[in-house]
């Protein structure tokens, strides 16, 4: 065998285009709707148009008579098809409520939108019509909508809980008893701040879709989701349904964006495979865009109370945190957990005492189910502790630049214990605050807003920021225990080197449109001195991935990437065994660079790593009780958090006339250690900082008072196109996160999480002189032009 | 978003089209660009039985110079009559106008007989026409007659069109030099208006109509009659509300809106008399 040119190994860093995107754009990709399955039936559901009523009577009898109606379905006839009520993985405490949820509603709705009848038909066009003939009999009851309504119980949803809260969880960590009371009592400075998360729609561009194919005998089953959590689908249909596990394949094809809302076990799953074994044919589903906004989760939905106690330079002393959290009627998959992600970041990136008082009450309206939406708790967190701070700025008549670095964490701090007793693992705070402030021309924008801001002016210029950590990278498994969650946070990963030195990475990951595929063969291609192109990526069907945990909480990259890499770390181990044995030295002698084996002091002695390949599949020549084949698998559970962080500024014009918003400027510094492919990352923060501007200006899932969905479709439901959003300038400073080889942090949720106080705190400023201080999200120029003439009309003139 | 059943005839005249739906009555429906009927029919807010296709009628798109006025066929798309050299020259108030119209897709498909026809308070076109003093030539069994702009718009998507007359050309006076704007204020670049504001204006003479202030397209006379007196565009501008009686909605509360109006038609004024 003759030795290989030497490729250079620099891919990690580079901008590698992503090979997902010619299937996408050219339309070659397959999402689940895509897949034309032979004989399948078409599921419709038929859905409460109330908020919350009971059910008198469902009259099928004309529905069944139109042309290629199968069957309907209520909730009563499907009732003995569940091993289980549908599934909620984080029960947060001992005495959390949890109202027993099945696929379809049994008496009684509690959302619009909560599934009340199936219909199975030859064709989606029957199935539809059908939808409109079935004759159902309600009898409205008072829809609990508002969450302070909600709490003082005296509407009750579930009436066997006997309350509408379903948990209180306590956060209270106080280096004396006391201590925390005691701070605010000293005070210098103090603010009390109310903030309202309104509730988002996630709207993945593709809604969700399923078909589930039964085998005709033995009784396995495949399922087709357009889902974030192949894995965890499988465990959970297996459980709720009663189907030996084994028998349960999960595949996830191209899947159009989650956000969080496919991170979820959700009733037309259930209804696909319970009624495809039923009548032993393929089941599919096809959600419609506005049953989308009304039966897939949402996000947010949270009131929050901040306090902040203050010394008189700023330092801060203390934190008060009471949240009050919208579960919506029912949990979901980790409903009740979304609050406590954000729990221990109510700190945001400042140093603080051991003086931490956080609790937050959840409970329950007649209204979507909430769950993790892009950032999951930590958007919120973040969003609260920054506008406090600005309040404290405010109060203290400083720049509220200049209070942050009163407070950051320092560089030399890291790793830094928290409060909390969780470890920062590294960053520089005050450096992505400096680099955000040149990158922002801060001092040019402030003497310009002097310039502009003058009295009568009607075009009032602003300046905001928020300096953010996020906890993500989910999780350390003990940490997940901790809380009360009931898996694990690890994730696994096989590597293997085929006859040809190509290579294949399985990973439990489950991309859809983080462009894992690009990354991980990076990775690998790194690792073992391969080409990019050689490396294929397996991933999103369990029986080719059996074992993961799938893609959300900005994990992917610090947990199933860092996986890739132990693995192949092992592949090396063991190819050098064989390299060893074929060379004739000790293992000890050799080093691996460049997909090369050589003895060290003598480079001509060498292997490359295609021959040792070759030679583990022909099981020739292999040292004493070395297995054939080269391939390695990992299960990693991260030590710690990954802890990415950064600032972002930007500069806005207000029109004081209309209140319309113009974002000028966006500068957005992250820092999520090293980077694999700074094209992707930055794509993340793009994606990430439109949904937040989306949350800060233009979002909002508005109902009426009987639990009605004003904004349920995207005429009304204000996502942001392109030329809505102003073109963002990505910055970034790299701190490698000491916890694992590759130095990297997630990068997936930081945008969404940075984004929202920047743009309320940059108007806030604009209109600090005209008294303005609140401003409510969105901030639609009717929001901003009635706070304008309220600040204006009721006090100084 | 699977429409109710309904039944498709194409029509290539419009003498066959008026035929088909004299035969069909009020269950059948022109389908033009289909950018405002089909979305309703998906919904099944609307659900026709019969559809009669204009869409391929060749000889309705057209822009003519017709001294006096431009004749504009109704099949011709808002992108035609966005990117028309003589709509530029003559009614750029209009051309402008028909850019504002949702995203290129819907230009590209939508027409203006199809965004007068369906009469919705909030679209550009109708507003806009309707600002220039336009008329509309409409056809029958009976054949064809004349309906002013002004005389059209009845109510909320309901016109003096029967549903066996079609619509088949826009006639717009040429704009002689008049300064113009047209104002759209929107939360996203492609959506229709909160509020929308068609202007004109040449010595001491205007032209205003507003956009989504009312169940139907508004003509703002108040504001006309008295630039005409000689007031100022500022005390012209505070009567923008008078004709008008705006809903409330998720983006705007009538208050809002009618505050949203006078600033904007004072802007489309100024920036007309530039
Ligand atoms: C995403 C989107 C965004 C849009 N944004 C805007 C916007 O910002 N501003 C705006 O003004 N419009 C907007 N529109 C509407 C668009 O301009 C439509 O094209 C237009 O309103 C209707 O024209 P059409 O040719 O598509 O008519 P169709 O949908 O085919 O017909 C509409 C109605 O008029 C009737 N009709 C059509 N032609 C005739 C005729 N010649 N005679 C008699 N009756 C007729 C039809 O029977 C039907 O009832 C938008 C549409 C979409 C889908």
């Amino acid at each position: 065998m003759t030795i290989t040119e030497n490729k250079p190994t620099s891919v990690i860093g580079t901008r590698l285009l992503r090979r997902e995107d010619p299937p996408l754009l050219t339309g070659e990709a397959k999402f689940t709707n895509d897949l034309n399955i032979p004989g399948a039936l078409h599921l419709s559901v038929l859905r409460s148009p109330y908020a919350h009523a009971k059910i008198k009577s469902i009259d099928v009898s004309a529905a069944l008579k139109i042309a290629g109606v199968i069957a309907i379905y209520t909730g009563k006839d499907l009732q003995s098809s569940w091993a289980s009520p549908m599934p909620c993985a984080w029960p947060v405490t001992a005495d959390m409520k949890n109202p027993a949820h099945y696929p379809l509603a049994i008496d009684k709705v509690n959302y619009v939108g909560d599934g009340v009848a199936a219909i199975l038909a030859t064709n989606e066009v029957a199935s539809r019509d059908a939808l409109d003939a079935i004759d159902v009999q309600y009898e409205p009851l008072k829809a609990v909508v508002d969450l302070e309504d909600s709490l003082s119980d005296k509407n009750v949803i579930h009436t066997e809980l006997g309350t509408n809260k379903s948990y209180t969880w306590p956060l209270l960590v106080e280096e004396t008893p006391g201590c925390v009371e005691e701070a605010f009592k000293k005070a210098k400075y103090k603010v009390k701040e109310r903030y309202v998360q309104q509730r988002l729609i996630p709207m993945a561009m593709e809604p969700r879709a399923i078909v589930a194919v039964p085998q005709p005998f033995g009784g396995d089953i495949t399922l087709y989701s357009s889902t974030q959590i192949p894995h965890i689908l499988k465990v959970m249909t297996a459980l709720t349904l009663g189907i030996p596990e084994q028998q349960v394949r999960v595949v996830a094809p191209s899947v159009g964006g989650g956000f969080g809302s496919k991170l979820d076990v959700y009733a037309e799953e259930l209804l696909c495979m319970a009624l495809s074994r039923k009548h032993n044919a393929p089941v599919r589903w096809v959600e419609e865009r506005s049953e989308n906004t009304q039966a897939t989760i949402q996000g947010r939905g949270q009131i929050q109370h901040v306090e902040l106690a203050a010394d008189e330079n700023g330092k801060i002393t203390a934190v008060r945190v009471r949240i009050v959290g919208d579960m919506g009627a029912y949990l979901q998959l980790v409903t009740p957990g979304v609050p406590l992600l954000g729990a221990f970041l109510y700190a945001g990136v400042y140093d603080i005492p051991k003086a931490y008082d956080f609790e937050c009450t959840s409970v329950f309206t007649n209204l979507t189910p909430t769950d993790a939406y892009r950032g999951a708790g930590r958007p919120e967190a973040t969003y609260a502790i920054e506008m406090a701070m600005e309040a404290l700025a405010r109060a203290m008549k400083i720049d509220s630049f200049e209070l942050r670095k009163r407070n950051y964490i320092k560089k030399e701090q890291f790793p830094y214990v928290a409060f909390s007793g969780l470890t920062y693992d590294s960053g520089d705070h005050l450096l992505a605050a400096e680099k955000a402030a040149k990158m922002t021309d801060l001092a040019g924008v402030r003497a310009q807003q002097k310039k502009q801001n003058v009295p009568g002016a009607t075009k009032l210029l602003g300046l905001g920021m928020s300096s953010y950590f996020e906890m993500c990278g989910l999780a350390p498994s003990r940490v997940l225990a901790s809380l009360n969650y009931s898996a694990g946070g690890w994730e696994a990963a096989t590597v293997r080197v085929l006859p040809t030195n190509k290579v294949q990475v399985i990973t439990g990951t489950s991309p859809h449109g983080q462009g894992h595929e690009t990354s991980w063969a990076m990775i690998a291609a790194e690792k073992l001195g391969v080409a990019p192109e050689d490396v294929d990526v397996l991933h999103s069907d369990t029986a080719i991935s059996a074992l993961g945990l799938d893609t959300y909480g900005s994990r992917s990259l610090p947990v199933g990437g860092v996986a890739i890499a132990l693995a192949c770390d092992k592949v090396i181990e063991k190819a050098k065994t064989i390299a060893a044995h074929q060379l004739e030295c000790a293992t000890e002698d050799l080093q691996f660079a460049n997909g090369t084996f050589s003895v060290k002091g003598s480079p001509d002695r060498a292997l490359p790593l295609a021959a040792i390949a070759f030679g583990a599949f022909t099981a020739h020549n292999l040292p004493e009780g070395c297995e054939p084949n080269l391939e390695a698998q990992v299960s990693y559970d991260p030590p710690n958090f990954s802890w990415p962080f950064g600032t972002h500024m930007c500069v806005v014009e207000v029109d004081t006339e209309t209140g319309a918003v113009e974002i000028l400027k966006y500068i957005a510094v992250d820092d999520c250690g090293n980077q694999i492919n700074p094209l992707i990352v930055e794509g993340q923060v793009h994606g990430g900082v439109v949904q937040g501007i989306a949350q800060a200006l233009f979002e909002e899932a508005v109902y009426d008072e009987d639990g009605n969905l004003k904004s349920s479709n995207l005429a009304e439901y204000l996502v942001p196109a392109a030329c809505d959003v102003p073109s963002i300038t990505t910055g970034h400073t790299i701190t490698p996160s000491p916890t694992n080889q590759l130095g990297v942090k997630g990068i997936g949720e930081a945008g969404t999480i940075g984004a929202a106080p920047t743009v309320i705190s940059a108007i806030i400023d604009a209109l600090s002189g005209l008294g303005v201080t609140t401003m409510a999200m969105p901030a639609s120029p009717q929001t901003v032009w009635k706070t304008i003439q309220a600040a204006t009309s009721g006090g100084k003139k | 978003m699977i429409p109710a059943a309904f039944e498709y005839k194409r029509a290539t005249s419009a003498a066959e089209a008026i035929s088909l739906v004299s035969q069909y009555g009020s269950d059948a429906k022109f389908l033009a660009g289909g950018h405002s009927l089909l979305p309703l029919m998906k919904l099944r807010l609307a659900q026709p039985a019969m559809l009669i296709d204009i869409g391929r009628v060749k000889d309705l798109s057209y822009i003519k110079d017709a001294g006096s006025h431009l004749a504009i066929g109704a099949l011709t798309r808002h992108m035609d009559v966005e990117t028309s050299k003589v709509v530029h020259e003559h009614a750029p108030l209009l051309a402008k106008a028909a850019s504002h119209v949702g995203d290129s897709q819907v230009r590209h498909r939508g027409t203006i007989g199809g965004s007068i026809a369906h009469a919705d308070p909030a679209s550009d076109l109708p507003a806009t026409t309707l600002a220039l003093g336009a008329t509309y030539i409409v056809q029958g069994p009976k054949g064809q007659r004349e309906i002013a702009a002004s005389n059209f718009y009845k109510g909320f998507l309901e016109s003096d069109l029967a549903a066996d007359e079609m619509l088949v050309e826009i006639r717009v006076p040429k704009m002689q030099g008049a300064g113009w704007s047209f104002q759209k204020f929107n939360r996203r670049a492609q959506d229709w208006a909160i509020v929308g504001v068609a202007a004109w204006h040449r010595k001491g003479e205007a032209g205003v109509a507003l956009v989504n202030m009312g169940s139907t397209p508004i003509l703002a006379t108040s504001v006309a009659n008295a630039i005409a007196k000689g007031a100022s565009i500022s005390d012209a501008a505070a009567l923008a509300s008078n004709e008008a009686d705006p809903q409330s909605d998720l983006n705007a509360s009538s208050d809002y809106r009618k505050h949203l109006a006078s600033v904007l038609v004072r802007r489309a004024l100024e920036a007309a008399s530039k």
